[in-house]
């Protein structure tokens, strides 16, 4: 028989505890969302009377009713465009080799370190990087392809790190039930593991490119130009970036520009928010047929 | 349907049951015949034939065994392999007892017997009937005709009482009849047995039915 | 005599005729082990296992847990080797031709020994895809639409999907699921199917379908069933072998006989005290 007096349930004072936890982990959302909030805010009551087809379709101006975002929009495209086709199947080839294919030794495991190390190195050391290798050594010149091509370093070791941990959470009961079929490593992995894991990596390649869109120490770097008015034509034409052009126009002592500035972040976080909702559209179409 | 061999393997058992039971009746009947007519080549077909019974019995009850180990039997699937096992021994008995009658028909040799064979005969009809009342219970699950086999049997032991006392009656008068007499008094036993053996199948029926095993004047007063 | 067996291609694999070898009365022999090891690295796992599986009929495999019963199962279709450091000494013989011999190629022979696990499987896909994905692997000459309603037909399952097979596989219910992973092992039309204890993650009734269908499916496949459940090895099984650990965590073979006998009569007291749960 339970004797009463030997538990002391301290009920209030757990309640309370927990109540306090609640208003603290609210609290945190709500300064999180405040801070945003307030930022969009700004952003939008400065920029939004600047918005106009101006804004997107003319080249960059002295005089600020004139002066658009038709390099910088073009540029960032093509940057993005050529740095998704050099990460996306670099990033996850190598994912592939390394959760499927490597065997587990010491050098695997000193790739795997470096690549972690790799996402954190500051941004402007893989500009020096892309300047030294692409720019000079290779000639490519102040190309956005050397850009992208210094872009695709700066951002790999996320969508290989986002990709291995897809291609990890794919059960391993799939690729039994394949193997078991008779299905050879190959087709294994190209019909059973990738089909799983495609949410997983398109989420990461999601977050790399949202990454590169806005770096602009290694852009600056490759660069160089921030008043340009012509669109790149070819990989090996000269570019600038949003971000850049942004930067730009911040820095003229004029008022207005001010306030182009801050209509150009307003494109800028539209690209960025048609990007990410294209992915996750993507994403969502695939994840509905893998509900467990 | 989930289990169909297990239930078909059942059914093969209640049927090769009631093959034993029918046998075991028909033994019955011979053996009486037999004794009646005089037929001596016919008490000892039904000797014969007991091995069969027998036989048949042990196969039974190896396959009742089998199916528990192997199915896990629940509820009246359960009580039926029970019921099963104890009819089958019961019915090798009674097949037993039909096989003493033949080997008293045997041992008369060929004295006639000591008075014209009327409530013998009655008997052996009665248990006869009793017999296949009892497995027609079985088969329809009916716990009315199961009753009715209990019922018989008072008649039959009334039928005993009688041959009792009319065959004492003859040993007291004339002594030289006792041998006789003794024959026609064990194969009175011998039917009587095999009455109540069939009530116990009876018995048997209504546990199967209703899950309560108990003497069935008791439960049907 | 040999035969090549048709249907999915040519095969590394002569199918040997064994009726000359098995004795009058007897069903033949499908897959013969012989003195089977098997390590881990240093570890054994499994030592000196001979047996011999008869064609068409329900084996099952019993024993307590690490007995390796499930690492001699996954011998005969030679997933073992999936898992590093894994070495197999000794023979297996299927249909008299070694299974690890150096021209026998995995890939072709897992067509053959088909395998279902214990969690139902089923990919993400479509339960038409599913079935259909072994078809495609091993290169299915013929119809592919008949050859999945055959299979789902078989699994006892086509009824329930005809109408939604581009539906996807996880939305049937568990039992469906595993009736699903039955049939896509089914489809390159195995001569032996492995079970790794197939019903154990299901409820009752779904449990006793899966029995019905092992019962119905052994007439033209041989299954080895590795079970936990006694009573289910019992059912469903025409010989049981009994496995056990010894104290270096290797696991034996005890007992390998009809079922009938193991459940009643076992020769060996060791499986007598595991049947009767008098184990320790």
């Amino acid at each position: 028989m339970r004797s009463p007096s030997s538990f002391n349930h301290h009920l209030g004072r757990r309640k309370i505890l927990g109540s306090i936890a609640l208003v603290v982990f609210m609290s945190s959302v709500v300064v999180g969302i405040l801070g945003l909030v307030v930022l969009l805010a700004q952003v939008l009551f400065q920029g939004l009377e600047w918005l106009s087809p101006e804004l997107i379709f003319n080249f960059p101006s002295r005089h600020p009713e004139q002066a658009g975002l038709k390099a910088a929009i073009f540029g960032t495209l093509w940057l993005m465009g050529l740095t998704a086709a050099f990460t996306v199947p670099v990033g996850v080839g190598a994912a592939i080799y390394l959760e499927e294919y490597a065997t587990e030794n010491w050098l695997t495991r000193l790739i795997e370190v470096n690549i972690a190390n790799l996402a954190g190195v500051p941004s402007i050391v893989y500009g020096l990087l892309g300047l030294a290798l692409f720019v000079q050594l290779l000639s490519l010149g102040r190309s956005v392809l050397a850009g992208a091509l210094t872009m695709s370093l700066l951002v790999l070791p996320i969508v290989i790190l986002a990709s291995r941990e897809a291609i990890k959470a794919v059960p391993e009961t799939y690729r039994q039930a394949a193997f078991a079929l008779g299905a050879t490593k190959w087709e294994v992995v190209r019909s059973v593991v990738l089909p799983s894991a495609y949410p997983g990596v398109l989420t990461g390649i999601i977050l790399a490119m949202s990454r590169a869109i806005g770096e602009t120490a290694p852009v600056i770097a490759i660069s160089a130009l921030v008043y340009l008015t012509f669109v790149p034509q070819n990989p090996l034409d000269r570019f600038t970036v949003l971000p850049i052009q942004i930067f730009n126009w911040i820095a003229r002592p004029q008022e207005d520009f001010r306030g182009l500035a801050a209509g150009g972040i307003i494109v800028l976080l539209i690209v960025l928010l048609s990007m990410n909702a294209l992915a996750v559209f993507l994403r969502n179409r695939y994840q509905k047929q893998s509900v467990e | 349907m989930l289990r169909s061999e297990f239930h078909a393997d059942l059914q093969k058992l209640q049927d090769d049951l009631l093959n034993l039971g029918s046998m075991v009746e028909k033994a019955t009947i011979k053996a009486i015949d037999a004794l009646k007519t005089r037929d001596l080549p016919l008490s000892r077909q039904v000797i014969e034939e007991d091995d069969v019974i027998d036989d048949i019995r042990y196969e039974i009850e190896a396959r009742c065994e089998d199916l528990i180990a192997k199915q896990q039997p629940l509820a009246t699937d359960l009580r039926l392999i029970i019921a099963i096992m104890h009819i089958v021994g019961e019915l090798e008995r009674m097949g037993d007892y039909a096989e003493g009658v033949a080997k008293i028909s045997l041992a008369m040799g060929d004295e006639a017997p000591l008075k014209p064979l009327i409530d013998i005969p009655r008997m052996a009809q009665k248990a006869s009937l009793m017999t296949r009342q009892s497995l027609d219970a079985l088969v329809e699950r009916d716990v009315d005709l199961a009753i009715t086999v209990a019922e018989s049997d008072d008649e039959v032991d009334a039928l005993y009482d009688q041959i009792f006392r009319e065959l004492v009656t003859f040993m007291i008068e004339d002594p030289r009849t006792i041998q006789r007499a003794t024959y026609l008094l064990w194969v009175a036993h011998d039917l009587e047995r095999i009455a109540d053996r069939a009530t116990n199948i009876a018995e048997r029926v209504v546990y199967l039915v209703t899950g309560e095993l108990s003497k069935l004047k008791e439960i049907f007063p | 005599m040999t035969e090549t067996r048709k249907g999915l291609g040519s095969t590394t694999v002569p199918k040997l005729s064994v009726k000359e070898h098995a004795a009058p009365g007897e069903s033949p022999t499908v897959i013969t082990v012989n003195k089977l090891d098997v390590h881990y690295g240093t570890f054994c796992a499994v030592r000196g296992v001979s047996m011999k599986i008869k064609e068409n009929r329900v084996t099952a495999f019993i024993g307590p847990s690490g007995c390796g019963k499930s690492t001699v199962l996954r011998c005969f279709n030679r997933m073992n080797v999936l898992i590093p450091g894994a070495r197999v000494t000794g023979e297996i013989n299927f249909f008299g031709q070694d299974l690890y011999a150096a021209e026998v190629d995995p890939t072709e022979m897992r067509s053959r020994v088909g395998m279902v696990f214990q969690k139902p499987n089923p990919f993400p896909k479509s339960i038409y895809d599913n079935v259909a994905f072994g078809l495609k692997v091993n290169g299915y000459t013929g119809n592919y639409p008949d050859a999945v309603e055959r299979s789902l037909k078989r699994a006892a399952l086509w009824g329930e999907v005809k109408d939604r097979l581009k539906e996807n596989a996880l939305q049937l219910s568990g039992g469906q699921q595993q009736r699903l992973c039955i049939a896509r092992a089914l489809a390159p039309e195995p001569e032996v199917l492995l079970m790794d204890e197939p019903a154990s993650a299901l409820d009752p009734i779904s449990t006793l379908a899966i029995e019905q269908l092992i019962n119905d499916l052994c007439t033209d496949v041989s299954i080895i069933i590795v079970t936990h459940n006694m009573q289910q090895a019992a059912r469903v099984s025409h010989e049981t072998a009994f496995f056990m650990v010894d104290d270096d965590r290797a696991g034996y073979l005890v007992e390998f006989d009809d079922t009938s006998n193991i459940f009643t009569n076992p020769n060996d007291e060791r499986t007598e005290a595991y049947i009767t749960g008098r184990f320790s």
